[in-house]
């Protein structure tokens, strides 16, 4: 089996607020590079193919999909601001090319916060999709996969004929740590640059970001000094009990 | 035709009330709206729904559509926007509809912008409010083309007046055999709980790491949210070891809740756990550190320890 996949670069969001953060994988991304790993040293997967998108200045998150042992990485070179839906018709070019049996990723990017990518490569391919997971097993000789979905009423238990897309929610796996040396072993390995000409995509983001701005910040309140004076602060001046 | 489709969700009883919440951004974007349900056995439902001002209850009822599997959910309502003339598709942001909604918007080739907070009009045009990167920032985005998805935020918009003169229910007829066919439902979680659901109650009580196991977790989260009235939810930390449930966790990538009081105890105040409950109207933090960032924003902080405080806190609400 060949797995494919998609990663991106985002700011880390571990660092602390006003901190310049350094770029990392975006964080449900990585869990997705993980759950590849597991599956290969299961023996279930022969290939994994990470492919991201972006301009040169992505190529240190590829190592450390490189350095976490994915065995091909390959750059989309595009420098434009992408929509979802621009990069999920993107990456269905990709996966026509690759012909994956699973393509395996973050159910959503931690800095935009869309959650939509996956979903709609699935509807632009016709091909099965199990979002937010938190399981994943592959019945069948590797025909078809159970995965364990995280929803807002509990998890649910779906069966999906392959191939198909599978995006990854939290609890799925904790990643690994790369090390220093499989870093440098990483640098070595090459990365392989396509662009949108060379896949036969033509793509415009149909959605513009016009501005940005803070939120207003929610003011600090008070501190009580007991469980007495939070009753009364709560009966009397916030009126909610 | 109705300009746009609100996709109501419901549990195979009742409405979901925080998908109604959409209704309200149909509203603003004027025009006529319908509501779309998708199920099996959805004349109750269907019923309970005529008063919101709809044009017309659109209903897609099949066995075929008994369990909400996102390949032949999203091809009966990209079918159903497409008989309907809809230019616009919404649902509320829940985990149903970010399963569905995207892939219906790429066989509907249109952009979707999820999590809409508000509308707004920049140059004449309109654009759409929406947070990211888990609510610190907010961005202001357009769309190219006459046709979107959204998902709007339902603590972002208040719930819709039912009380319009009652609409025509019309059932959307299709074929099933023609639905995809590559998904399978299996089993879902049940478990009964008197509890009122996290993104409807009044009062949400919220525990994090140091609540150690499930048990105690029980006694002191549950505890104080029964002696409330109220909901219970957790931290991605409470969750990870195993205290709750999954689906009790509030933040950027759980629930987004703003109950008029949210009670957090044992929780260090994360972006991330912030993002899902900035909107409350009161917050009080129980936190035995007193730098903890959620005395940032808390509007009533008590520093101890939770395991002495929270009994207490208990006992004096039981006491009226
Ligand atoms: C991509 C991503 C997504 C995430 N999504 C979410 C999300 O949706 N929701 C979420 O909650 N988190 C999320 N997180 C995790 C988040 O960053 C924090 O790690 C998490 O919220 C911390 O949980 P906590 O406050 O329970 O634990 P901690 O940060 O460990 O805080 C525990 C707090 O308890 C206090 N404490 C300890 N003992 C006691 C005691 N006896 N009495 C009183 N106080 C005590 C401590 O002082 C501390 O402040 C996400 C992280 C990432 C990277």
């Amino acid at each position: 089996m060949k797995i494919v996949v998609p990663f991106k670069s985002v700011p880390d969001p571990y660092a602390g607020p006003g901190a310049a953060a350094k770029s990392v994988v975006n964080p449900f991304d990585e869990i997705a590079i993980e759950e590849a790993l597991r599956i290969r040293e299961r023996g279930e997967a022969t290939e994994i193919v990470g492919v991201t998108i972006g301009p040169a200045t992505v190529d240190e998150q590829i190592r450390s999909a490189l350095a976490m042992g994915v065995d091909r990485a390959l750059r989309i070179d595009d420098s434009r601001a992408l929509d979802p839906y621009a990069v999920a018709r993107i990456l269905r070019a990709l996966v026509a090319k690759e012909a994956p049996q699973l393509v395996l990723m973050g159910k959503q990017a931690v800095d935009d916060d869309s959650n939509q990518v996956g979903q709609m490569l699935a509807g632009l391919l016709g091909w099965p999709q199990a979002t937010f997971i938190s399981k994943i097993e592959f019945l069948e000789n590797k025909t078809r996969a159970q995965c364990t979905r995280e929803t807002d009423g509990g998890l649910e238990v779906i069966v999906v004929n392959l191939p198909a897309i599978v995006t990854t929610d939290l609890r799925l796996n904790e990643p690994r740590y790369v090390s220093l040396p499989g870093l440098m072993k990483a640098r070595k390995k090459p990365i392989e640059v396509l662009t949108c000409e060379q896949l036969g995509v033509t793509v415009q983001p149909l959605t513009t970001t016009l501005s940005t701005a803070r939120p207003p910040k929610r003011a600090a309140g008070t501190r009580v000094e007991s469980v007495e004076e939070l009753m009364v602060k709560l009966k009397q001046e916030a009126k909610v009990l | 035709m109705a300009a746009t489709l609100v996709l109501i969700e419901h549990d195979r009883q009742q409405v979901k009330r925080p998908s109604l919440h959409a209704i309200t951004l149909a509203r603003q974007l004027g025009g006529e709206y319908a509501l779309l349900v998708l199920g099996h056995g959805l004349d109750a439902i269907a019923a309970s729904l005529v008063s919101c001002g709809a044009s017309a209850v659109i209903v897609a009822d099949d066995a075929a559509l008994a369990e909400p599997l996102a390949d032949r959910y999203a091809a009966v309502i990209a079918q159903a926007a497409q008989k309907y003339g809809a230019k616009t598709l919404i649902g509320s942001s829940s985990t149903f509809s970010k399963d569905i909604l995207p892939r219906a918007a790429a066989l509907l080739d249109a952009p979707m912008v999820t999590d809409v907070l508000a509308l707004e009009e920049v140059n004449g045009e309109r654009a759409y409010r929406r947070p990211t990167s888990a609510g610190s920032m907010l961005a202001t985005v357009k769309i190219e083309g006459d046709r979107c998805v959204l998902t709007a935020r339902a603590t972002a918009f208040e719930a819709p007046a039912a009380d319009a003169a009652p609409c025509p229910i019309e059932r959307f007829d299709f074929d099933p055999a023609s639905l995809p066919n590559g998904m399978q439902f299996i089993s879902r979680e049940q478990r009964a709980s008197d509890r009122p659901d996290l993104t409807e109650a009044r009062v949400v009580v919220s525990g994090g790491r140091p609540l150690q196991d499930p048990e105690t977790f029980e006694r002191l989260v549950g505890g104080l949210a029964d002696a409330l009235g109220g909901a219970v939810g957790a931290t991605r930390a409470a969750v990870d070891a195993g205290m709750a449930p999954n689906d009790y966790q509030v933040g950027q990538t759980g629930k987004v809740v703003a109950p008029e009081l949210y009670i957090a105890m044992g929780i260090s105040g994360a972006i991330q756990h912030l993002a899902g409950i900035k909107d409350s109207r009161i917050i009080v933090a129980i936190n035995k550190d007193p730098d903890a960032p959620i005395f940032q924003m808390a509007t009533y902080g008590l520093v101890g320890d939770l395991h002495q405080l929270v009994p207490q806190l208990i006992e004096a609400v039981r006491r009226g």
